[in-house]
């Protein structure tokens, strides 16, 4: 099962490992499809073309799969959806909870990657 | 981009999508101008029951479905996206918007819906997703077995307060006042519930924890005096206020900041229409955002086919 979203969806923490190995910069947005993550997923489907050298995806929450997300260490304080990741040469370098602005995020897309 | 329309809309909303449909099916060059997703309160209801003509439907897929109704007709939608400027005198109209660039247009509809009212207390930003949220049924379940807050009086706090203890083993719904604005039944089903207890004519004024909230401070109204609550979370469910920041000094607002229109959706300002939960009205539901929305729209349709 997937989420209802234009994104890239990450299915298994596999593949996910698989898209972490492969691009260097990676923003992995972990939800469901509820008011809280839903404004998340169109701002990374609005900024996925702006960003070329960055990996867009989600990965639904309630997936065993999601396990990887969910039970990182960054999440460990974290009781909001969605669990937004990013990710640099596979390791984490910022993680959010709950709902995110535009300007949020691209604060974090730029200072974390570049544009 | 032609950046020259008939009509645009300020807000993605019910009432700025069903705007957008009447306008598009009128064959009117219409533009929708979103500052999130499109849907906007909508999509955080998880389940509309009365909706007519439907039996049942999620939130997100009835905003979904009047977005695609929009852009079927015609109409152009950008959604988060920010006001720069905003100049609503004058036959043309205009507004700049963040990485879009600035459009003109003959009318304007503001349907900008309205947004969670938040406490404003130390703390509230720190510890937003790590024990307090704005939704309970996105974050219900993070509070399994958990001592929780619900703060609030009115019909969703006490609807979601009962609907938190399938979570939660204790709810406590901390309220301003000494009765609840709710209607009968919520109130009944929520005092009938042995999950939950009350603490009235307080408010919390700080949020403490570490990694994760973990203890509150409360003020009595009557008394004055302060207590500290050891908690896993704050539900913060105390109403929307208007998105009308945008507006100030430009159309006429109550002193709610809602803007004031006539039964036609007409402000104080010639083709500037307002519809929705950003305007002075008394019932908020999808359907009195979509009835405003028909009517500002026919409106629109009608003052620019004058100016034609």
């Amino acid at each position: 099962m997937t989420l209802q979203t234009n994104l890239t969806h990450v299915e298994t923490a596999a593949s996910l490992e698989k898209m972490l190995q492969e691009n260097e910069n990676v923003m992995v947005c972990c939800g469901r499809m509820g008011p809280m993550c839903v404004p998340v997923y169109g701002i990374m489907e609005e900024l996925e073309s702006e960003y070329a050298n960055v990996k867009f995806a989600d990965m639904l929450f309630d997936s065993p799969e999601a396990a990887i997300i969910r039970n990182n260490p960054a999440c460990a304080s974290f009781a909001g959806l969605p669990f937004t990741m990013y990710y640099k040469n596979g390791e984490v370098v910022k993680a959010t909870t709950s709902i995110q602005s535009m300007e949020q995020v691209t604060d974090i897309l730029d200072t974390q990657f570049g544009k | 981009m032609e950046n020259n329309f008939d009509v645009i809309i300020l807000g993605g909303g019910a009432a700025g999508l069903t705007a957008g449909i009447y306008l598009s099916r009128a064959k009117m060059k219409t533009l929708i101008i979103n500052e999130g997703t499109a849907g906007g309160q909508m999509v955080l209801t998880h389940e509309i029951a009365n909706y007519p003509g439907v039996e049942s439907i999620g939130g997100y897929l009835l905003g979904s479905t009047m977005r695609q109704q929009a852009q079927t007709f015609g109409a152009t939608i950008f959604n988060n996206s920010k006001v720069l400027s905003l100049d609503l005198t004058g036959d043309e109209k205009s507004i700049e918007i963040a990485r879009k660039g600035k459009f003109t247009s003959k009318a304007f509809i503001l349907a900008t819906g309205g947004r969670s009212r938040p406490l404003n207390v130390p703390g509230e930003d720190t510890f937003k997703g790590r024990g307090i949220s704005y939704c309970a049924t996105c974050d219900g379940d993070f509070f399994q077995d958990k001592e929780i807050i619900v703060v609030g009086g009115g019909n969703s706090a006490l609807e979601e307060a009962v609907s938190l203890t399938k979570y939660a083993k204790k709810v406590t719904i901390v309220h301003q006042f000494n009765h609840f604005q709710a209607l009968e039944h919520y109130i009944d089903e929520a005092k009938g519930n042995p999950k939950i207890n009350f603490v009235m004519e307080s408010e919390i004024v700080e949020f403490f924890g570490d990694d994760k909230l973990n203890m509150v401070k409360i003020e009595n109204m009557k008394t004055h005096e302060f207590s500290e609550m050891n908690i896993d979370g704050v539900f913060i469910l105390i109403g929307y206020i208007p998105n009308t920041d945008v507006f100030e000094g430009i159309v006429e607002l109550t002193n709610r900041k809602e803007i004031i229109t006539t039964r036609d959706m007409e402000t104080n300002i010639p083709g500037v229409f307002a519809a929705g939960d950003c305007t002075a009205k008394k019932y908020r539901q999808v359907t009195t955002a979509v009835a405003d929305g028909t009517i500002s729209g026919l409106a629109a349709v009608e003052y620019v086919s004058n100016k034609k």
